[in-house]
């Protein structure tokens, strides 16, 4: 068994009054595929939020390989992380959004690049050549120099996800992405997100609705309902022979 | 000399009244750049994440705001002089810069800031999310979405003000209203030089305009280029 590349320990989180995470215990290991479910509210979306440092945690650990992503030693005391150490361990850990959020005034090749030469200092060449292998992964190599404004929906989602690719993070997080989707433009975006399963190495966390997908891709299912973690195992275990009653009335009203 | 127009007066104070424009164009920059310099020092001080210095800093944008530029021009040239210890005499070219840039910075400062709100959140998220730093994040995707939408709004600003760089003559500053009011008082004859500087300013506010309607235009549509296929992604920006 190798070491966890994720690990939550007794995380909360609550925004103002409202305790939306209540304690979550989690491990994620180097190339597992998990799915979480669950009602919406139930905090699916805070918990990888806060894994990409878009929200910290109210207590609690997040520990990313060796490292604890949210506090920092300084003199023998844990005090919270500062932006360099955030910067420092961010960069194993990719995000794919539910609206995208490409950057509109490049055109999808600059959108793949920019991040790469930038943060990664790669040289333009090589940012470039990987740019474009990606965008021809996902099926868009003959729109490099098109705008994000001239896309469908499905085509922006799948640039978002080989910008996040070149990035080469060893945990990929993906927010509802086929949520804010027309529902024909959904199949081509999780049919790239199992190209990207199949490749191996990379741990990917999806928070979906997509249950048969979920059941297709995943190792793991997570099933969150009002802030903990309520079952968990295979996906077959979970979807298929969980006794859990409110994971039971959650899925029928997928199965219907 | 009195009441009638008169066509000789009309092209003996012309060229007179004209020797003002180089002063009432370059005020007009200067105040501009000042203000546009100064909007950002506004745009950061709001930014900072201490609640008590925002209430402050608010409060003296909003001071400034709702005093008359007069008021402060007079301030500046006539009773900044009088203040014990940082009192100092200005002439009155660098007074007007002062009262009237520092007047305007604050319009200026809210124009920045409602760029930069205008930039979606989802922005900051991606950018994050691609691990930049926070000045990369506002070099390379902040500002360069916040920025181009305000040029419009900046361009408006510039004619505002434009017309109000007049109120300069009032401690002294000889654009061309100073000269057609010099002018009128030596030859009694106010009718025709005023009417030069209202020609002048018609001159060069109303061709301004028309470009800054165009450059709006353009800003609107800079993203749509030709058709945008199946953009119906339910209110998502991208």
């Amino acid at each position: 068994m190798s070491e966890p590349i994720v690990k939550f320990q007794d995380v909360h989180k609550s925004f103002g009054d409202v305790k939306v995470l209540k304690g979550i215990d989690l491990e994620i290991k180097p190339a597992e595929k998990v799915a979480v479910i669950g009602p919406s509210g139930s905090g699916k979306t805070t918990i990888i939020r806060m894994l990409m440092t878009l929200e910290e945690p109210t207590a609690g650990d997040i520990i990313v390989g060796d490292q604890n992503l949210w506090k920092m030693e300084k003199n023998g005391n844990m005090i919270e992380a500062n932006d360099k150490h955030l910067r420092e361990i961010r960069g194993d850990i990719g995000m794919v959004f539910q609206h995208f959020n490409l950057f509109p005034h490049m055109t999808i090749l600059e959108n793949c690049m920019t991040a790469p030469i930038h943060v990664k200092k790669e040289s333009k060449e090589s940012a470039r050549k990987h740019s474009i292998e990606m965008l021809e992964k996902v099926g868009l190599g003959d729109k490099l120099d098109n705008y994000p404004s001239q896309l469908s929906g499905g085509q922006k989602q799948r640039v978002a996800m080989a910008r996040a690719l070149v990035m080469r993070p060893k945990v990929m997080l993906f927010d509802e992405v086929t949520s804010a989707l027309d529902p024909e433009l959904v199949g081509e975006v999780l049919e790239v997100i199992r190209d990207i399963a199949k490749d191996g190495e990379m741990a990917m966390i999806l928070v979906t609705h997509e249950m048969d997908f979920a059941l297709d891709v995943a190792d793991k299912v997570l099933f969150l309902d009002e802030g903990v973690i309520a079952e968990q195992g295979t996906a077959s275990d979970v979807i298929e022979h969980s006794k859990n009653e409110r994971l039971q009335s959650f899925l029928k009203r997928f199965r219907s | 000399m009195n009441g009638n127009w008169s066509w000789d007066t009309f092209s003996e104070a012309f060229p007179i009244v004209l020797e003002g424009i180089w002063i009432t164009i370059g005020l007009t920059i200067a105040c501009y750049l000042f203000a546009l310099i100064f909007g950002f020092v506004w745009t950061f001080l709001r930014r900072v994440p201490f609640k008590p210095f925002n209430w402050v800093v608010t409060w003296v944008m909003e001071f400034i705001r709702s005093t008359p530029p007069l008021v402060q021009l007079f301030f500046i040239f006539y009773a900044w002089p009088m203040v014990p210890v940082v009192g100092m005499a200005l002439d009155p070219f660098t007074s007007a810069v002062l009262g009237l840039g520092i007047h305007f910075s604050t319009y200026i400062g809210e124009v920045y800031r409602s760029g930069i709100d205008g930039v979606d959140k989802g922005q900051w998220e991606a950018s994050t999310a691609l691990n930049f730093s926070t000045r990369q994040k506002w070099m390379k995707i902040i500002l360069p979405q916040a920025i181009p939408p305000t040029i419009p709004m900046l361009g408006n600003y510039l004619i505002i003000m434009f017309k109000e760089v007049p109120l300069a003559s009032t401690i002294g500053v000889v654009g061309i209203l100073h000269m057609a009011n010099s002018y009128g008082a030596q030859h009694w004859a106010y009718l025709e030089p005023l009417t030069i500087v209202a020609i002048l300013f018609l001159i060069l506010s109303y061709p301004s305009a028309i470009l800054i309607k165009k450059l709006e235009i353009k800003m609107n549509t800079r993203f749509d280029k030709k058709a945008v296929l199946n953009g119906s992604s339910k209110g998502a920006v991208s």
